[in-house]
């Protein structure tokens, strides 16, 4: 080995403490970086090969009824590949032993043959025998929430008729990834589930026979979806068609997108802040590091090393470190990415299976980041203490030129005692090295604030939508637009405390060249129950005659401005377009939506007060009697209870919230420690002479560590209001990164997130200065008198 | 109230014949060794600095260490200042057991007893002369004004400078008064003139000479130069860890007088 060499392996041993502290940042945003790739690599490349094998169609479109015949036409409309038709019926369903309301959706299946197109990965059991009349596939998060086995019963209330249903298997679908109640917020496995049974017998119950409902098909190679589009709506629009939409609004998919995206952006977004603070440190870090080698920089060019030779032996130096944190980040990050992609399975999609990818692609992304921000910091450090002369490098550096401080100038001094004159002068000695070191720790505050964000933030858009805007215990829909004076009905029912109708009507909003499906909402202008909140979250009455939409519905998606005229196309009954102004916007963290008042709604579709369901305020206690009374009621056809909504959410959202919270402690942890204490290793090897005479002329060791200690705990104390200032501005970056049409997300600090910010901090500097004091202890002060550096 | 082995010492000393130059004044014996070895295990190699020491040293003395290199004054020196523990044997410090003494207590007698000046100045940067005086003064019992130890090294006029604004013999003055400012028993020097010109070196060994004097200090100072062993009361020469020779000067010249 060469001499070169041997000092390299030995640096790295005499330095592992730092070492070790410098490749645990690197590690936090490698791991950040390759969990969030990963994950989002996983679940795309599973979905894809899901969609592919069980044939997920394309365009999809719901309407009244159609004549099987239709079918044909519709095959045979020119982009058309494949097409298959079903009868689809929204039930009310009845588990023993489970009193709350349960809405559900069956599907029909051929009777003959595989679907020709969303086909069923069965997980268990088996598929409903041909015409079978009470034999139903499960769909497998419903199953599993209520425990069901095949051979299981359940009964199901179709079109008003209670049928006794008897599970045969349970699959999933690649149309129902992702489950939902219409209308309702949160997916409730508990609560919502979809069912499969045979086309005949459904067909028989839901009076569909001969006709069908449902139309998916998938398009011809190199058909225009819209194209496609238009020519079935302008078969279907005499059916009662509700207009066909393509994958790119079937709720399922774009919910899995929306949340794909939304992991492509924590990939993009986390790994940038956390690589980029990582590489930040690393730099200042080394450039430090490399400064105090300065002497023997200029030994080794005495000696006739070249400048390469020198800068490629502390490339080497770095690079090590840098490999070791990409190693334990990437190990680390591939173990975050298989839990966080289980996480999502069991919570959140449905697959059959879970293709778990690391792509080298993302290692060699971190490496090169990572190698990047090292050698960048080394080289430069490297290169000014080449430049110097030999002999003035190996000079013992001229005392440094010191002067008083500030507080001291300005006449205060004779209250500093001469370790606390030594503690401040060095801080203003250097104020870049200083304010960097600040900024470091800082930066692992800002860091632990974002990662502990979501709770509070969730919690918060919780509270608005359910306690300031969607206020109902309850919410009702019945099964087609009812008179009003169902209303008075419902009000009439025991534990009823209030109730309140709604209209909603199935629509394409259009402004300019921009569009969004969507259902317009008619409201109470002065609501109790449900209202729309202005932008700071008050409740304002929805004025008559036009529409309120919410902010990012009105300003990201249509850019319509109020006074602006919308052009809405209804898709039900007479489907008449409509021009609407635009009133006035509204706030809202969930969703999007489009307010009117109802009696304005009612007047556009020219009916008398007609609502198409009621939210209710039940009175406490007594929902168990009122679910079974409204289950009775055959034209009520499905209920979300807003509590139970809200627990399930939080069972779901709480282990997600969990996941995070331990990987961002962890890694801005790792991060917080490894700035602090190399900050903290880097002073004492800069002071660790000065110290050590000290120790020779008499001062305690916990003298010594007043001098080390007190300056490491100025600037942890200077570093958490400004870690507070960054950890808001990572918060902003990420509500801004994060917006899209299914949340939005509020720049909103809870004191708890500031306290775990700060708390990170002081961890830190804690252990680091235990640490130290060890090393205090070990000071070699015979040392000290020999050497002159 | 001396303990009665110290007798003890001077007797094995005496009929040894190692002593027998030394002046024989238990009295007035500050530091008294009996038997020092230092071995530094290196692996398999141990090297022995230190092979056997005897010694008393007085009070008011100024006494001149010297010895080819590796000979072991430094080691000798740091384990009577305390920043050492010998291997074998033991060193008293007036009633104080140095060898065996926890760090704290270590710590402690350097902090009250001993005056260190070293080969490199070892100043503060970051802390003005005064200052660099006072941080010593501020922890010591019954110190002087630091305004008063550098007048006594002809600083009183270079008060507020940084170390930087000072030259290298000015360094080691300030570096003196730091050492002599809380009143030491005895002061410690290892070459103190090391890193220095010779008129400059003469003006740092007036200061010595002049604090041995005028404060009556034990004044130990290790060299490579035989020219100021002039200035010493007593020289002793360590040759491979031991004594060589023990040599009272009798015809002591003042520092003004030597020149190198
Ligand atoms: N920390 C140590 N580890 C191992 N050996 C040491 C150590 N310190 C000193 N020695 C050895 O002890 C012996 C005496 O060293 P010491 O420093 O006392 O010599 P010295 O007389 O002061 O020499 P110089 O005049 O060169 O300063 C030397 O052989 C040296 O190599
Ligand atoms: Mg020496």
């Amino acid at each position: 080995m060469k001499a070169l060499d041997r000092k390299l392996l030995r640096d790295l041993w005499h330095l592992r403490g730092q070492v070790l502290a410098i490749a645990a940042v690197i590690m936090g945003g490698v791991a950040t970086m390759v969990m969030s790739l990963s994950t989002y690599d996983s679940l795309t490349t599973t979905r894809d090969r899901f969609y592919g094998e069980y044939r997920f169609a394309e365009v999809f479109v719901s309407l009244k009824r159609a004549p099987e015949p239709v079918a044909e036409r519709l095959a045979a409309l020119p982009g058309v590949e494949r097409l298959e038709t079903r009868v689809r019926a929204g039930v009310k369903l009845e588990v023993a032993g489970f009193t709350d309301p349960i809405t559900g959706l069956l599907l029909s299946l051929p009777d003959q043959g595989e679907p020709l197109l969303n086909a069923l990965h069965l997980r268990r059991g088996r598929m409903v025998q041909p015409w079978s009349t009470d034999e139903v596939v499960l769909s497998d998060t419903f199953a599993d929430a209520h425990r069901f086995q095949p051979g299981d019963t359940l009964a199901a209330i179709i079109n008003g008729k209670r049928k006794q249903l008897t599970v045969v298997g349970v699959a999933v679908s690649p149309e129902y990834v992702y489950q939902i109640a219409p209308g309702a917020m949160f997916p409730d496995f508990k609560r919502y589930g979809v069912l499969w049974m045979g086309r005949n017998a459904l067909a028989a119950a839901y009076d569909m026979e001969g006709a069908f409902n449902q139309v998916s098909l998938t398009l011809a190679r190199g058909a225009h979806e819209q194209d496609v589009i238009d020519r079935v709506d302008a078969v279907l629009g005499a059916y009662g068609g509700t207009g066909a939409y393509g994958r790119k609004t079937q709720f399922s998919n774009r919910f899995l997108s929306e949340e794909l995206k939304q992991l492509q952006t924590t990939a993009t977004v986390f790994p940038a802040i956390f690589l980029g603070v990582a590489a930040f440190l690393l730099n200042v870090v080394l450039s430090r590091l490399i400064a105090l080698q300065r002497d023997q920089i200029a030994i080794l060019k005495a000696f006739g090393y070249s400048y390469a030779a020198i800068g490629a032996h502390y490339v080497k130096l770095v690079l090590l470190m840098a490999v070791l944190g990409v190693v334990a980040g990437v190990a680390l990050g591939a173990w975050f990415g298989q839990g966080l992609s289980n996480v999502y399975m069991e919570t959140t999609f449905r697959f059959p299976y879970l293709d778990y990818r690391l792509d080298a692609g993302v290692i060699l992304i971190a490496l090169g980041i990572s190698a990047f921000a090292a050698v960048s910091g080394t080289l430069f450090s490297v290169a000014r203490a080449v430049r110097l002369p030999p002999a003035e490098g190996m000079r013992p550096e001229m005392p440094e030129t010191y002067r008083a401080t500030l507080v001291e100038r300005i006449g205060l001094q004779r209250w500093f005692s001469a370790p606390t004159r030594m503690i401040l002068r060095h801080i203003e000695r250097r104020p870049l090295k200083s304010f960097l070191t600040v900024l470091g720790i800082a930066c692992a505050c800002g860091l632990m604030m974002v990662g502990n964000y979501q709770k509070g933030a969730i919690d918060f858009m919780v509270d608005v939508q359910f306690r300031q805007a969607a206020r109902e215990d309850l919410a009702l829909a019945f099964i087609e637009p009812t008179s009003g004076r169902a209303l008075h009905e419902l009000a009439a029912l025991p534990g009823v405390d209030f109730v309140e109708g709604f209209r909603d009507v199935p629509a394409i909003l259009r402004f300019r060249h921009y569009q969004h499906r969507a259902a317009l909402f008619g409201i109470q202008p002065e609501g109790r129950l449900h209202r729309s909140l202005d932008s700071s979250l008050q409740p304002v009455a929805v004025p008559p005659g036009g529409v309120v939409l919410t902010d990012h519905l009105a300003d990201k998606i249509l850019h319509v401005k109020p006074g602006d005229m919308l052009t809405v196309e209804v898709l039900e009954g007479r489907r008449p377009v409509l021009q609407v102004p635009v009133l006035g916007i509204t706030k809202q963290f969930l969703g999007v939506s489009a307010y009117m008042q109802q009696e304005s709604l009612n007047a556009l579709m020219r009916e008398g007060s007609t609502v198409s369901g009621a939210y209710l305020a039940v009175q406490p206690g007594s929902e168990a009697e009122l679910y079974a009374k409204l289950h009775e009621r055959p034209r009520v056809l499905g209920m979300v209870a807003n509590k139970a909504a809200i627990q399930s959410f939080y069972a779901t959202i709480g282990e997600f919230i969990l996941f995070y919270n331990l990987v961002a402690t962890l890694l801005a942890g790792a991060i917080g420690f490894g700035v602090v204490y190399n900050s903290a290793r880097i002073a004492l090897s800069e002071r660790g002479r000065e110290l050590a005479s000290l120790r020779v002329l008499g001062f305690t060791q916990g003298e010594i560590a007043y001098i080390l200690l007190g300056e490491l705990a100025l600037l942890t104390l200077a570093a958490i209001p400004v870690g507070f200032v960054v950890g808001v501005g990572l918060v902003g970056i990420l509500v801004v990164a994060f917006q899209n049409e299914l949340y939005r997300l509020p720049l909103l600090l809870t004191p708890e997130n500031y306290a775990m910010g700060a708390a990170v901090v002081i961890v830190s500097a804690l252990l680091s200065a235990l640490l130290l004091w060890f090393r205090l202890g070990r000071l070699d002060l015979v040392a000290v008198l020999k050497t002159r550096e | 109230m001396r303990p009665a082995y110290t007798h003890g010492v001077y007797t094995v000393s005496i009929s040894r014949g190692i002593m027998n130059r030394m002046p024989p004044d238990p009295a007035n014996a500050i530091f008294v060794a009996r038997g020092l070895t230092k071995i530094y295990r290196m692996g398999e190699v141990a090297v022995h600095a230190l092979r056997g020491i005897d010694l008393i040293l007085n009070r008011g003395e100024l006494v001149v260490l010297l010895g080819p290199s590796g000979s072991g004054k430094s080691t000798l020196l740091n384990i009577l200042g305390g920043l050492d523990a010998p291997s074998g044997g033991e060193v008293r410090y007036l009633d104080h057991m140095l060898t065996g003494a926890s760090e704290a207590e270590l710590t402690r007698f350097r902090r009250e007893h001993v005056g260190f000046v070293f080969q490199f100045y070892n100043l503060i940067p970051s802390l003005t002369a005064r200052e660099n005086v006072a941080a010593v003064t501020e922890i010591s019992k019954s110190p002087m004004r630091p305004e008063d130890a550098l007048a006594l090294v002809g600083l009183g006029s270079r008060l507020d400078h940084f170390p930087a604004q000072l030259s290298g013999g000015e360094q080691q003055r300030v570096a003196i008064a730091r050492a002599v400012a809380k009143n030491p028993a005895v002061l410690l020097c290892d070459e103190p003139t090391g890193a220095l010109d010779s008129a400059t070196g003469v003006v740092v060994l007036e200061v010595l000479e002049k604090v041995n004097r005028e404060l009556g200090t034990l004044t130990v100072l290790i060299t490579h130069n035989a020219g100021i062993a002039d200035m010493a009361d007593r020289v002793i020469r360590l040759s491979d860890g031991r004594i060589a020779e023990i040599h009272a000067n009798t015809a002591k010249k003042r520092a003004s007088e030597l020149s190198w």
